[in-house]
């Protein structure tokens, strides 16, 4: 399909948060291109664990998003959720040590008092949620709002629905630079055309530090890799995800170092999805047999029967991190008509509607759901934020 | 028992695979002097092709070191239990180059006995490690079935393969297998890969059925058609997508290798002796039966290779064996990073130069892995892969410059033929119109055509990598191997056009070449791994 020549609205990606922008701008009336250079998810969209979480964020403006996503999968897009495997599964923090457990229940109640369901599980309890639990376990936490897509499937449909009502999405068409007028963007140049519009979208996931480069303004987005392990099917023995509490302040670390937390969970065709690590490496695609080691080695630690099980495949991607740990959601000043929707993290499938509805509002004009102060674009330009960027 | 060429700790030339070019990459390279270590998950050598009876229940021409001797009388099959030479001749009935295989592997066995060869019998590699800074390699290995079938004096007294070998040359000899399009019907039992027929027979003398429609293209349908009727088997008939005038086309190839034409005769004459049908331009597409195969429809196909309306015909059977040609197992090419491309039969394969390099130093390919061509041709290239090796180490000579060059002859005269042959019979270019959406593509996953077809038609998907992300074609057991070619054709026929590389290494490309425990990954971290991984930390 050759591009338009003119739209409202140019999403750049055709990854979840691009298809979600898509989707959400379309349904405000705006007619919407999507330019995406490979394949609809072929980034970290098909990198990843289709995670929908609230358990693993500290009260802040990241678990609003999150908050404020799962209504929106819940509820908006609930007609959907077979489509793209919506699993409603829960998720189990546990702590291996009585030290752990401590720092988990205050982190809970910091989460319970941001609005989040979460209920305490004492050690002995543990085995009644996840029988097959290493029983030398502290406690845990339970989560009953985490959940889990499909991610390929989630994006393919968004987008699906996004044509439905008239946009046009055009993969193999990698963006090289856009239309200006001054500071202002007026449009994209791709190799497969230009396209004006009113509106550009920065949906690039990890590669969107790139496509703002292409602009001149400066979105710090850096790739931090991580990989999952897949094994063969099996009897149902893992019903949530049951993740080690360290996972927590992995996440929320800034470590350049390999880190390896454990991450378990079962999916519906029986295969058990093994998690998690976190480098950054820079783009590196070389598989470290040794981080497959030790994600193995620590999945082991929380289920004992795995050590028996067989590992089919991995797969690796790269998560695109901000130094803040938060996304960047919003028009960029220093480039008007330029917007940015990108630096998700290790959360994008699960902010993705959220991202999505919110710069759909933004574009047309009404009141966002949530502030968009702390994901602007321009945050990282303070002399403040550089040095944090660099330590 | 600890090899001298084990005890080393580096071996000269890992050989995966011990099939004829694998088998042939060990003796020749053990030949040279160099310490060799052969990896093979069989229990003995000669891989698919030379696949043969339990030499510790039949005998082996030769004895193997440390194994048992042939068991005569009790326990054996009659007429494989007699005399030593009787025995030999049994074992090798129904093989071709049965010769050059037993002299392989006496010595084979002779290498193994000497030291010169490590030979881990019943071992998968799972993973090759990246190079060291000296340029070797270790490759991580594991028992095939992790427990010991039986407990037998003779399994104790084999020493257990070591958890990891290390290398300085990898020579990769994974073989091929049965390529297969499905057709509805295909998962029900009693449809067989014809090449797995074969290997029932070659492998134990059983015979799947006793009524069977034998389908596909290629010659190789016609030993297994003769393999089935000297088995006593009803074969209905043979169905040959292609037409045979398609070789007599490509005659100028096939005369180049003149040894095949006697053996076409020879299956040509068993075929009439036992008055099976040959039925050429048509093919099976339709499989019937409620729990397992009650019969086949054949139908004719057009030039273009559609099916010719209203031709259809129903055969009475009780198994049908479809061969669609082979297809390389690149498992290990695609995980070691190596090129690959389109050969002329479609399938994915390893880019090699003429001295069997990949692109990947010191990592060299030979037999099926780098095209399709048959167990002469890939003897052939096991013995120039080892000679290779052998000068790229240090061995060279005048003497084996001229051995290089003369087998670099005799690769590109039976290249010439592969390639005839590939010509002359093609799949059929419209084999996926013969598919029903109720007919499963993966079967592991349980993928229907209907589900793929969705897949492109409601969520863009264009290519493999996509049907396999939105349907799950590839996802399961068999990472794709079964399906993997029907996928990528799939996708290019849904896309409008032709099927491509990116389609089938889409299919293929995984970063554990084999599954492995989750213990056994986890034990990579403790034994030996903290050294390299210092190295690894110390990145950017």
């Amino acid at each position: 399909m050759s591009l338009p020549r003119f739209v409202d609205v140019v999403v750049i990606g055709g990854g979840a948060v691009g298809a979600a922008c898509a989707y959400f701008a379309a349904r405000s009336g705006l007619s919407v291109a999507v330019v995406e250079r490979g394949a609809v998810a072929s980034g970290t969209s098909s990198a990843c664990e289709g995670n929908i979480l609230v358990s693993d964020k500290e009260a802040g403006p990241e678990l609003a998003l999150a908050q404020y996503s799962q209504i929106l999968w819940r509820g908006d897009l609930a007609e959907f959720g077979h489509l793209w495997e919506f699993e409603a599964k829960g998720g189990l923090v546990v702590s291996a040590r009585p030290g752990t457990q401590g720092n988990l229940a205050r982190l809970a109640e910091r989460q319970r008092a941001a609005g989040i369901a979460v209920e305490m599980v004492a050690a002995d309890a543990l085995p009644d949620l996840e029988p097959e639990l290493n029983p030398n376990m502290a406690g845990g936490a339970y989560y009953s709002q985490d959940a889990q897509v499909q991610p390929m499937l989630a994006a393919a449909h968004l987008l699906r629905l996004a044509r439905e009502l008239g946009a046009t999405v055009h993969t193999q068409t990698t963006v090289t630079g856009f239309l200006l007028r001054g500071d202002a963007v007026t449009g994209v140049v791709t190799s497969g055309g230009t396209v004006s519009a009113a509106a550009v979208v920065n949906a690039a996931g990890t590669w969107g530090g790139a496509v703002a480069q292409l602009a001149g303004v400066n979105v710090p987005v850096l790739p931090r890799k991580g990989y999952v392990m897949v094994t063969e099917p099996l009897p149902v023995k893992v019903r949530h995800k049951v993740y080690a509490a360290e996972y927590v302040d992995n996440v929320a670390s800034s470590d350049a170092r390999l880190q390896t937390s454990p991450v378990v969970e079962g999916t519906r065709g029986g295969t058990i999805l093994i998690g998690s690590s976190r480098e950054r490496v820079g783009f590196d695609k070389a598989v470290d047999p040794l981080v497959l080691a030790a994600m193995a080695g620590k999945a082991i630690g929380l289920f004992p029967f795995l050590a028996g099980a067989k590992a089919l495949r991995s797969y690796f991607g790269f998560r695109p991190y901000c130094p803040d740990h938060l996304p960047v959601i919003g028009p960029d000043p220093r480039a008007p008509g330029l917007w940015h929707a990108c630096g998700h993290e290790g959360a994008g499938i699960g902010l993705s509607v959220g991202t999505g509805a919110l710069i759909a509002a933004a574009l047309t004009g009404a009141d966002p759901a949530l502030d968009l102060a702390p994901f602007a674009p321009e945050r990282f330009d303070t002399p403040a934020a550089q040095e944090a960027a660099h330590a | 028992m600890e090899t001298e060429a084990a005890s080393a700790g580096v071996f000269d030339v890992a050989v995966v695979g011990a099939g004829p070019a694998g088998l042939a990459a060990a003796v020749h390279a053990g030949d040279c002097g160099l310490s060799v270590v052969l990896i093979d998950a069989g229990q003995q050598p000669g891989g698919q092709f030379w696949r043969h009876r339990d030499e510790k229940v039949h005998g082996a021409g030769t004895q193997r070191p440390g194994g048992a001797k042939r068991i005569s009388g009790a326990g054996g099959i009659p007429g494989y239990a007699g005399p030593a030479e009787a025995a030999a001749a049994a074992e090798g009935a129904g093989h071709h180059d049965w010769k050059t295989f037993a002299g392989l592997r006496s010595r084979l066995y002779a290498h193994e006995a000497a030291g010169r060869v490590s030979y881990l019998r019943g071992t998968q590699l799972w993973l090759v490690e990246p190079p060291a800074s000296d340029g070797t390699r270790v490759l991580q290995l594991s028992p095939v079935l992790d427990a010991p079938a039986s407990g037998s004096a003779d399994e104790a007294a084999v020493a257990p393969a070591p958890a990891s070998v290390r290398a300085d040359r990898l020579v990769l000899c994974a073989g091929g297998y049965d390529r297969q399009l499905p057709a509805p019907g295909w998962d029900l039992p009693g449809v067989m890969a014809a090449g797995g027929v074969q290997a029932l027979l070659k492998g134990s003398g059983a015979v799947p059925g006793g009524t069977g429609v034998v389908g596909g293209t290629g010659p190789f349908l016609l030993p297994v058609a003769a393999g089935l009727a000297g088995a006593g088997v009803k074969v209905a008939a043979v169905c040959e997508a292609n037409s045979p005038t398609g070789w007599l086309r490509n005659l100028r190839g096939a005369v180049r290798a003149p040894e095949k034409v006697p053996e076409g005769v020879e299956y040509a004459a068993v075929l009439a002796r036992h008055r099976i049908p040959y039925r050429i331009r048509s093919a099976v597409t339709e499989i019937h039966g409620t729990d397992r195969v009650e019969a086949a429809t054949i139908s004719r196909l057009a030039p273009d290779g559609s099916v010719v309306p209203g031709s259809g015909r129903r055969v009475p059977c009780d198994f049908v064996a479809l061969g669609w040609g082979f297809t390389p197992l690149l498992e290990l090419v695609l995980a070691v990073g190596a090129a690959t491309s389109l050969d002329v039969d479609g399938s994915l394969v390893a880019v090699v130069d003429n001295r069997l390099n990949s692109s990947v130093p010191g990592v060299s390919v030979a037999g099926e892995s780098t095209g399709i061509g048959g167990a002469a041709m890939a003897v052939v290239e096991g013995e120039l892969a080892a000679l290779c090796a052998g000068d790229a180490l240090g061995t060279g000579s005048p003497e084996l410059d001229l051995r290089i060059a003369r087998l670099q002859r005799e690769r590109a005269r039976l290249h010439a033929f592969a390639v005839a042959m590939h010509k002359a019979n093609p799949v059929p270019a419209r084999w996926t119109e013969w598919l029903t959406p109720e007919t499963i593509v993966c079967r592991c996953e349980e993928a229907s055509y209907g589900d793929l077809c969705a897949a492109h038609r409601d969520l863009g998907a264009d290519d493999a990598r996509s049907l396999k992300s939105y349907a799950r074609p590839g996802m399961g057991w068999c990472q794709g191997r079964v399906c993997g070619f029907a996928t990528a054709s799939i996708a290019a026929v849904l896309a409008g056009r032709g099927p491509t590389a990116e389609d089938l290494a889409a299919m293929s490309k995984r970063t554990l070449a084999a599954p492995v425990s989750l213990g056994r990954l986890a034990a990579l971290a403790d034994a030996g791994g903290a050294a390299t991984h210092g190295a690894a930390a110390e990145g950017p």
